[in-house]
């Protein structure tokens, strides 16, 4: 593969009109991910789904060239129109449009900031892919005071032009003091086998809010890691939802720093697995100054030939007096070859501290089953009742009125 | 303080830190085969028994030293240890109690071990292990009339070869983990249990691990095997001098319960914890695992472990046969600078097979403490179901307390339940306790005893009050 790496990155590297000193530094990122290849399951974070067997199973080789110099024609039909929102258009390892018209076009800045500020410093070979493979990245900054009025959707989507098996993005935000940023990623289905790599910086300043949800429903092919990392200064507030449905494998990372007094990170995840698909949630919260607040609750559905896997991992640094974490993961095993995996870790150096796990796996309760067929339901209608509201609980947890109403339709929750 | 009255002050701390002055007969430096060869020669070993320990010291050289453990520790030059030390006087052993070295007798006495006739009162049988052998096992007789073979390992090589060879590597295989791998290349004794089909033990077993000499690895190895409807309830205490230099224990623990059997297995582990400086203690790196072969087979470990420099084990349970129960309380307590990465494994194979795990960890000073445990349902378990609880307590903030557990299931038929919380001692309750007339060190030890009531009260009645006065010597000087 490295030899594939390696063409493909210099065929790149040719057509594009990227500084030699970027080019360097991208060439220092491919070097390291080709010593070190893809995770696997010797490597603790992936103990339990192995991504280099999964990639061989699926896609066998995986290519890395694409043509960025054409633009990719936009679809409107995969646009959500019960919302109203801002969009950026990603199709094919390319952003084709950004679209901020509900906003003060003073108060966004994007700035196509790529080169050596791109360094980010985790052991991630994942990350050095991505920093290799990456077209553009883009910094999306919002200024002071500034809430968007409007939600901002990422589309992701792939069509038949595409050339390469393998896809990334990068995206920086900066969230100025006391903004707000409501954030979708919307995931289009795909018939194709691509994998794809998405890394998210974000950066919270004192007081800024962000909201991020990701809606991965649509039945896909495709394999995905999305991987946030998140910095949160003073009383800024982070907010993840997953809805983790559609691809084929997806596994989602978070790292999530509390640098900064008050701050406080929830993470809300819903797996609802069917036909042989993988997922995985993974969650680092580091705990490091005094009085933060971090918050965990992940709930899996798992049909037929289904695993899901929930790492989640609090750390209380000795500094951090007067933590409180909280985590809890539960899933439904529906048929006997669905299997659930969690770690849940608590690394605790502080004395003054509040924090717990809890974990629950088993079958849907019968007693519940008969109660409702008792009152007339058959069962397969008092099976979807209760999964109903065993995922309800999660989605409840949501914060915005109106992107709560989409992400119940498009699971299609009753209340 | 002059240096006499400074030991004074020392072994308060620890009362089993004496060393006792016996002529010792110890094989050559090192490992290698003509060690091994020199270990199963002095034990008069039959040849099956040299295989057994030379297939594992072949197995043993392919094998890495595990190193994802949380506590870090200097790397043991394996070449540089003592794989065998007895008492001279042993090597002949004695044929009764009369016939043992006076001092040997005066150490166990100072270590509050009933051997002599006079602990009849107490009823319980002990197996004594002063280094690498054992040394007397009391209440024979009345053992025997139940067909209860209750003898060092050495002795039943010897005398009931058929059990040992059909059972011992069967949990525990040669192929196993480095630290496994080793003892069974180099174990030197450890006691062997077999209870017949349908007995009731009528008393404790109970073992007091020593170790003396200095620079001398422990490995013993102990095996237990209860057959068909049987019962037993076994003790094991361990002690060690103070010494500056860490030393080895890396014993293999393996139990069978065939069907209908019930095996408890109680640990009050007191090894030398170190100086308050962390210098010197024993290193505790022990396998323990049982096997619930049988259909309604139980198997419990209860542990209270309190000393060890490093405390690396895990006690797990198989549960392979049809309705088998598993269970593991645990207290771990370190202070200092004393490290504990502990937990269990519970292993479901069988259908409607049951696990509680109850685990109580508390850490002061500048130590570390980790719970680490799995819980695997495999795909036949059906209706089985497992309850996990692990609490940690944090007294100041230098010390840390960790959790991580492996949930696995696989079987949707299958409940898992796991809970765990950290915390401190809440101002309230120290206040409640000090106003009612308790120093803030007995508020403290109270609380913390009450924070171990449900691993406690799974000790024998003897142990437990030994236990509760060990929660709180251990965590002396912990508090304000």
């Amino acid at each position: 593969m490295s030899e594939q790496l390696q063409s493909d990155f210099d065929k790149i590297m040719k057509n594009s009109k990227i500084s030699e000193e970027e080019i360097l530094v991208k060439k220092n990122f491919l070097n390291k991910f080709i010593k070190s290849g893809f995770p696997n399951r010797k490597q603790e974070d992936w103990k339990f789904l192995d991504i280099s067997q999964i990639i061989k199973k699926n896609i066998s080789d995986l290519s890395f060239f694409n043509d960025y110099s054409q633009p990719n024609i936009i679809d409107p039909f995969i646009f959500i129109d019960s919302l109203e929102h801002n969009k950026i258009i990603f199709i094919n390892g390319r952003i084709e449009k950004f679209d901020f018209s509900y906003e003060d076009q003073n108060k966004i800045k994007i700035k196509d900031e790529i080169g050596k500020d791109i360094s980010f410093n985790y052991e991630n070979s994942l990350i050095d892919l991505n920093n290799a493979f990456a077209h553009k990245v883009f910094k999306i900054s919002i200024k002071k005071d500034y809430s968007l009025k409007k939600p901002l959707i990422i589309y992701h989507s792939t069509n038949d032009k595409i050339k390469s098996t393998n896809i990334n993005l990068r995206l920086d935000f900066e969230l100025g003091e006391n903004s707000c940023l409501r954030l979708i990623d919307f995931f289009n289905n795909s018939k194709a086998k691509n994998f794809i790599n998405i890394f998210y910086n974000f950066n919270l300043n004192k007081g800024s809010i962000l909201k991020n949800f990701k809606i991965d429903k649509f039945k896909s092919d495709n394999l995905k890691y999305s991987f946030n990392n998140i910095e949160q200064d003073i009383s800024s507030i982070s907010e993840t939802f997953i809805l983790s449905a559609g691809s084929n494998y997806f596994k989602n990372e978070i790292n999530c720093n509390l640098n900064g007094e008050y701050s406080s990170a929830f993470i809300n995840g819903v797996f609802s697995l069917k036909e042989n698909q993988q997922h995985e949630i993974r969650t680092t919260i580091n705990h490091l100054v005094e009085n933060t607040k971090s918050y965990q609750l992940i709930k899996s559905v798992l049909g037929k030939n289904s695993k899901s896997a929930y790492q989640g991992r609090i750390f209380v640094d000795s500094k951090a007096q007067k933590t409180d974490g909280y985590q809890l993961s539960k899933a439904i095993l529906l048929d006997e070859t669905s299997e659930f995996n969690a770690k849940p870790e608590l690394e605790i150096y502080a004395d003054d501290v509040k924090c717990s796990h809890g974990s629950a796996s088993g079958s849907l309760n019968e007693d519940s089953i008969f109660y409702l067929m008792s009152r007339g339901l058959n069962y397969q209608q008092s099976k979807e009742l209760l999964i109903n509201g065993f995922l309800l609980d999660v989605v409840e947890k949501i914060t915005e009125a109106e992107i709560k109403k989409l992400i119940k339709n498009i699971i299609g929750l009753k209340e | 303080m002059d240096t006499r009255e400074k030991d004074i002050e020392k072994l308060k701390d620890y009362k089993y830190g004496f060393t006792t002055d016996i002529e010792n007969i110890r094989a050559p430096k090192g490992l290698n085969e003509d060690v091994i060869k020199f270990i199963s020669n002095i034990k008069k070993e039959p040849k099956w028994m040299l295989d057994f320990r030379l297939k594992a010291y072949e197995r043993l050289k392919l094998l890495k030293e595990p190193n994802w453990q949380k506590p870090k520790y200097p790397k043991i030059d394996y070449q540089d240890l003592y794989y065998y030390s007895a008492p001279k006087s042993m090597k002949d052993k004695p044929k009764s109690l009369d016939e043992l070295d006076p001092k040997l007798l005066e150490t166990y006495k100072k270590l509050g071990i009933p051997l002599q006739e006079q602990a009849r009162l107490n009823g319980i049988a002990v197996d004594a292990v002063f280094d690498s052998v054992s040394v007397a096992t009391t209440f024979k007789g009345e053992l025997t009339k139940h067909g209860i073979i209750f003898c060092s390992m050495s002795e039943a090589i010897q005398k009931h070869p058929e059990l040992v060879k059909k059972y011992l590597g069967t949990v525990i295989p040669v192929t196993d983990h480095f630290f496994a791998t080793l003892n069974s290349a180099v174990f030197t004794d450890g006691s062997f249990v077999y209870i017949p089909e349908g007995v009731k033990c009528p008393m404790e077993l109970s073992t007091y691990f020593r170790i003396n000499a200095s620079e001398t690895g422990q490995f013993e190895r102990t095996l237990i095997i209860a057959d068909k409807g049987s019962y037993v309830s076994y003790l094991e205490g361990c002690t060690a001098p103070m010494r500056d230099e860490n030393q080895l224990h890396a014993a293999n623990v393996e139990l069978i319960a065939l069907d209908d059997a019930e095996i408890k297995y109680s640990t009050v582990q007191n090894w030398y914890p170190g100086d308050e400086n962390g210098k010197g203690g024993i290193y505790n790196f022990v396998t323990k695992r049982g096997l619930c072969k049988g259909k309604n087979s139980k198997i419990s470990w209860t542990q209270v472990e309190t000393g060890s420099a490093i405390t690396w084990k895990y006690p797990s349970c198989i549960l392979k046969g049809d309705n088998s129960i598993g269970e593991f309380y645990s207290i771990a307590i370190t202070n200092n600078h004393q490290k504990a990465d502990t937990g269990t494994k519970m292993i479901h194979l069988g259908k409607n097979t049951k696990s509680k795990i109850i685990s109580k960890g508390i850490s002061a000073g500048f130590s570390d403490m980790t719970y680490r445990g799995l819980v695997d349902i495999n795909s036949k378990a059906k209706n089985s179901s497992n309850y996990t609880q692990c609490d940690s307590l944090l007294m100041g903030n230098k010390c840390g307390a960790h959790t991580v557990p492996y949930i696995k299931n696989k079987n949707f038929d299958s409940n898992i339940a796991h809970e765990a919380t950290t915390s401190k001692i809440s101002e309230e309750q120290l206040h409640y306790c000090q106003q009612r007339g308790l120093n803030p060190e007995e508020a403290v030890g109270l609380i913390v005893n009450g924070f171990c009531k449900e691993v406690l009260q799974q000790l024998p009645m003897e142990f437990a009050v030994e236990a509760q006065k060990l929660v709180g010597i251990s965590l002396e000087g912990s508090v304000g």
